[in-house]
């Protein structure tokens, strides 16, 4: 072994160190950035009147987003009402019931949505919701943000059921218990912070899409009466507000994402709380 | 008197049946799991109020036999039964025989302790009568204690029944699942190996216990330790490789076996 060799591999170490950390550095730059930014501009843009006043008219300086906060809310918890049900109900049956060939089937379509441009979940649902109710409503907005949320809902419920050791489910059964008790009362009771955290995560993910809203949610300058028509987005007014010429909205558009992030934030704060002492108990 | 113990003598019209009849009739029972042939054929009776030991090489089909018992192996979507098991003299697999009734009356303990983590001490005895239904307040405070103490838990946990499961030591565990099958008052107790992964203290608490349960169930325990077979069965059932080779009261299984294979299993000169 010579010394050369020697400095050659420490070389190539040091050299290896420096690039993954360079990497895994990259990965947190934009998120300090983005968070930087959007605590400057958006947390000064901030004010009272944003939370509680609609929109202004065109060129018109103050206004706020009230009505898009509260759609946004809106359109979450239909989506929540579409996606946690159908989602955790396919992925019991994935863990618990089907075969092994038509589960593949099933893991296979839901992994490939997963990946599916949102803006197409968009086009779908025109076709399915917004063309047959002659047009966008927040129903429509609801149902396309939940039906991105049955698959990702769909498989971490999967996923933390088949945490669940097989013991307690054999245990049950043996006590002349029924499947389907066994399954609600036992397997689903012991994952259930599994379950809702991956609940929350699809949740947090589809809170700031924007695409799927364009033509499904539309947009609302002002308060949507029912939920046949049309109803204000965050994302939408936010992306409205960004391509628009006039400064008070750019600062508008700032304090609307800075408050879509801190709603995306509380909820992933949510989650590890929830899952705080997931790993204190268990065998 | 209950059964036949291993010190007293044997007479020969004990050689298939407890004092107290039968509680379990394997006959010609094959297990396949796909193409694999894991039981032969294996007849057995099991003797109601009494301890039969089934013990045998890993790998030999004692658990298989244990879960047919109760139709547990039915959870394995490839396995297949054949031959005729009755309970009391009833077909357990007959068509209209549901596996969850038969599980009620053949209730079963695992080798690894198994008490459900989101439940208290309480919780868990009751869970099999809540889930089946019983709701009555006072029947369920009553079982909880009767089974706890059957169980011989009553006295370390009277005091903390609402505490989570899960907070009691690996022996106080297994003999919650204990009380937990003894509350819905089965018939037969199936336990697989229930002490093989306890110290030899909390071993001598099952070992007693269950020589307490055999006067009020019938039991069938598989053990890998000779000793514990001795010191609690009456009957004592050798497999090896799938089949039933030797079946009779323990200390004549054990002190004058029938056959050479067993006589090497037991004195613990096999390979
Ligand atoms: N679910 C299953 N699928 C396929 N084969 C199985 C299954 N369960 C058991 N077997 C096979 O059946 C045979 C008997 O297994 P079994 O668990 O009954 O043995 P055992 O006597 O209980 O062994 P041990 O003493 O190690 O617990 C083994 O060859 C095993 O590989
Ligand atoms: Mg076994």
């Amino acid at each position: 072994m010579t010394v050369s060799n020697h400095h050659w591999r420490r070389f190539k170490n040091g050299f290896m160190q420096t690039l993954t950390c360079a990497c895994a550095m990259l990965v947190v730059t934009p998120l300090v950035l983005v968070f930087y930014h959007l605590l400057h501009e958006g947390f000064t843009s901030l004010n009272w009147a944003f939370f509680t006043q609609l929109p202004k008219a065109v060129g018109e300086t103050g206004g706020g987003m009230a009505n898009a906060i509260a759609g946004t809310f809106i359109l979450l918890g239909q989506a929540a009402l579409v996606g946690v049900p159908v989602g955790v109900l396919g992925g019991v049956f994935l863990s618990e019931y089907g075969s092994s060939r038509l589960n593949w089937a099933i893991r296979f379509a839901a992994d490939t949505l997963n990946g599916v441009p949102s803006i197409t979940w968009g086009i779908v649902v025109y076709a399915l919701v917004v063309v047959p109710m002659h047009g966008p409503s927040a129903l429509a907005g609801g149902i396309v943000l939940g039906m991105m949320m049955i698959p990702l809902v769909m498989r971490t419920t999967e996923e933390v059921l088949q945490l669940v050791p097989t013991g307690y489910r054999e245990a049950a059964l043996a006590l002349g218990i029924a499947k389907w008790k066994m399954i609600v009362r036992i397997v689903v009771r012991t994952a259930l912070k599994g379950i809702v955290t991956g609940a929350l995560l699809a949740l947090a993910r589809v809170a700031g899409e924007t695409a799927p809203l364009l033509f499904t949610a539309f947009g609302n300058l002002g308060w949507a009466h029912s939920l046949k028509e049309p109803i204000a987005a965050m994302p939408l007014l936010i992306f409205n507000y960004a391509i628009s010429p006039y400064d008070d909205w750019h600062r508008q558009a700032w304090a609307g994402a800075f408050v879509l992030l801190m709603l995306v934030l509380a909820i992933n704060v949510g989650v590890r709380f929830l899952t705080r002492d997931r790993y204190r108990r268990n065998s | 008197m209950p059964a036949i113990s291993p010190l007293t003598p044997i007479r020969a019209s004990d050689h298939t049946a407890g004092t107290h009849g039968t509680a379990l009739t394997a006959r010609n029972l094959s297990v396949f799991f796909g193409q694999h042939q894991v039981l032969k054929r294996v007849s057995l009776d099991i003797a109601a109020r009494a301890v039969t030991a089934i013990i045998g090489p890993s790998g030999c089909g004692k658990s298989t036999f244990l879960r047919a018992l109760n139709r547990m192996h039915e959870l394995t979507p490839e396995a297949r039964m054949e031959g005729d098991i009755r309970l009391f003299g009833e077909d357990i697999y007959a068509r209209h025989v549901e596996p969850v009734v038969v599980r009620r009356r053949v209730g079963m303990v695992f080798q690894k302790s198994n008490p459900f983590p989101t439940m208290s001490i309480a919780e868990n005895v009751t869970v099999g009568l809540r889930l089946n239904g019983l709701r009555d307040k006072t029947t369920l405070t009553e079982r909880t204690e009767q089974s706890l103490r059957m169980a011989a838990l009553w006295d370390e946990v009277k005091d903390r029944l609402h505490a989570p499961a899960i907070s009691l030591s690996g022996g106080q565990q297994q003999r919650l699942c204990i009380a937990r099958a003894l509350a819905v008052q089965p018939e037969v107790l199936l336990m697989d190996e229930p002490a093989s992964a306890l110290d030899p203290l909390a071993t001598s608490h099952i070992e007693e216990l269950i020589l307490e349960l055999k006067r009020n169930f019938s039991i069938v325990i598989v053990t890998h330790n000779m000793q514990q077979a001795a010191r609690i069965s009456d009957f004592t059932a050798f497999f090896y490789l799938g089949e039933l080779v030797e079946f009779g009261p323990t200390n004549k299984v054990f002190m004058n076996p029938e056959k050479r294979q067993t006589e090497d299993y037991v004195t613990g000169r096999f390979g």
